[in-house]
């Protein structure tokens, strides 16, 4: 949906980010891959605490990989849908990603009504109206901790969603 | 349900094209004249408003030209696009999906499909008996108790307004009056032509000398001036097309009056709502216009009336000792 209100141009050098576990199947996943374009990495709630550590830094080598030196990562930092009603805390992947590429510009993005059109666990959407806000990239200081940099997106991201 | 297009219709499209050819020359030369930045928004916001007219126009007569089946398609298209304004502004929650979900795609189509095939007795009572107990239901069977008869009663208003309202206007194809039969099309023109003439004198009257606000809590564009003007103006305009319908000049000036008085309350009525969500308009689909909902809402309240008003006059069986 983030993807669809990008121009054409653009839209060839963005890829989503997408968990493994739910769109690395049969349809989903053709429709994942091909038409979208998407990074698949693997979501490690459910996992034990080595297997984790491993994961996390196997989907930061695929994330860097995927970003190259002109494509553009399309990341949902709360790792989950949520209630939709507020913006959830964000999971440390987009930190990470930054640490390793200090040179990124991270653009908040909030998605309005979203949650509206089809809630978790609902298979029928309703065609409620959504926006997709773009806010300013994210102003970074060289050192920022783990702690600034995650605050830091995230009031960026709920800024916009009093626009 | 039958229908043909006749030399009376051809005329009044021609006017109707004559009239926009008109207002796109004169929003033209006012934007050659204006001097002032803040002239300069207005202008801007009128011709916006005209270029949207001949695309809503040409929509409408394309549909108007294919039949009862392309005016029902439309307006049970624009039922839905004014349903989704209205739900995506007042707030809903996630327990009121599946009760949305009905409300878009069971009950909407269902009510024109019953008045394309011309069930009357059905279509008056679909949504204000079935889906007003249906909705309510659907809700308690989702569990959620927080808020319930609001809850209920937003999505109600919702169908009865943007479905059940809007779907008067081409009902009107079924009516069948006796010596005007195959020519029902053109009372939905009157209906559409009167009203939203109305609309646009408001504005106009409003713009040229409005000074007293009518209701300055819920409208500030809204004022005496633009109201009787546009009233009057609108009055006038649909009496001499009395020729098109089955009226006489007196009944056509009386249905016309009720129209745009209706026509007027609509406008106001859904202005309070967006007043009380804090926004100017319902969408941005209509460049100039805002969304279908602005330009709908004076339809909405009149269509009913007018409907029932004709069919009361002119059609329905009534009971001997009537006459």
């Amino acid at each position: 949906m983030l993807w669809s209100v990008l121009p054409r141009k653009l839209r060839a050098l963005t890829r989503p980010v997408a968990a493994k576990d739910y769109w690395n199947s049969g349809l989903k996943k053709r429709i994942a891959v091909n038409a979208f374009h998407a990074v698949l990495v693997e979501r490690s709630g459910k996992m034990a605490e080595v297997d984790r550590a491993f994961a996390a830094r196997n989907s930061l080598e695929i994330l860097l990989e995927a970003l190259g030196t002109e494509n553009s990562l399309i990341v949902f930092p709360e790792g989950t849908r949520g209630n939709g009603l507020e913006v959830g805390p964000f999971k440390s992947g987009i930190y990470h990603l930054w640490s390793r590429r200090p040179d990124l510009q991270f653009v908040p993005v909030y998605l309005s009504n979203l949650n509206r059109i089809l809630p978790k666990g609902e298979f029928l959407p309703v065609p409620v109206i959504s926006r997709v806000i773009f806010g300013p990239p994210l102003q970074l200081a060289k050192g920022e901790t783990k702690e600034s940099f995650l605050g830091k997106a995230h009031t960026a991201v709920c800024a916009l969603k009093e626009v | 349900m039958n229908f043909k297009v006749d030399h009376q219709m051809f005329l009044i499209l021609n006017g109707v094209i004559a009239g926009l050819i008109v207002a796109s020359l004169v929003g033209f030369a006012l934007s050659r004249r204006a001097k002032s930045d803040d002239r300069k928004v207005t202008i801007d916001n009128l011709n916006a408003r005209i270029r949207a007219w001949w695309i809503m126009i040409g929509i409408f007569a394309i549909s108007f030209v294919i039949g009862p089946a392309g005016s029902m398609l439309l307006f049970a298209f624009v039922s839905v696009l004014a349903l989704r304004e209205y739900i995506s502004l007042i707030s809903t929650t996630r327990a009121d999906h599946r009760t949305l979900f009905w409300s878009f795609f069971v009950f909407t189509p269902l009510q024109y499909w019953f008045w394309y095939q011309g069930w009357y007795g059905l279509a008056i009572i679909l949504i204000p008996v079935y889906a007003f107990l249906f909705v309510p239901i659907r809700l308690a069977l989702a569990g959620e108790t927080t808020g319930f008869l609001d809850r209920a009663a937003r999505i109600q208003w919702g169908l009865m307004v943007c479905v059940y309202c809007i779907s008067y206007a081409p009902a009107l194809f079924t009516l069948n009056i006796p010596g005007y039969q195959r020519q029902d099309a053109k009372l939905l023109l009157f209906l559409v032509i009167v009203v939203q003439l109305s609309d646009v004198f408001q504005y106009i009257w409003g713009k040229l000398m409005g000074r007293r606000k009518i209701a300055p809590s819920i409208s500030p564009n809204k004022t005496w001036e633009g109201f009787i003007g546009g009233i009057a103006t609108a009055v006038a305009l649909g009496t001499s097309l009395w020729w098109i319908t089955p009226f006489s000049p007196l009944q056509a000036m009386a249905m016309s009056l009720a129209i745009a008085l209706m026509g007027f309350a609509g406008g106001l009525t859904m202005s309070a709502i967006k007043r009380d969500r804090g926004v100017k308009d319902f969408g941005s689909t209509i460049e100039g216009h805002g969304g279908i909902l602005d330009r709908m809402d004076s339809i909405c309240f009149s269509a009913p009336l007018f409907f029932h008003l004709t069919r009361w006059i002119f059609v329905s069986p009534h009971p001997s000792w009537f006459h």
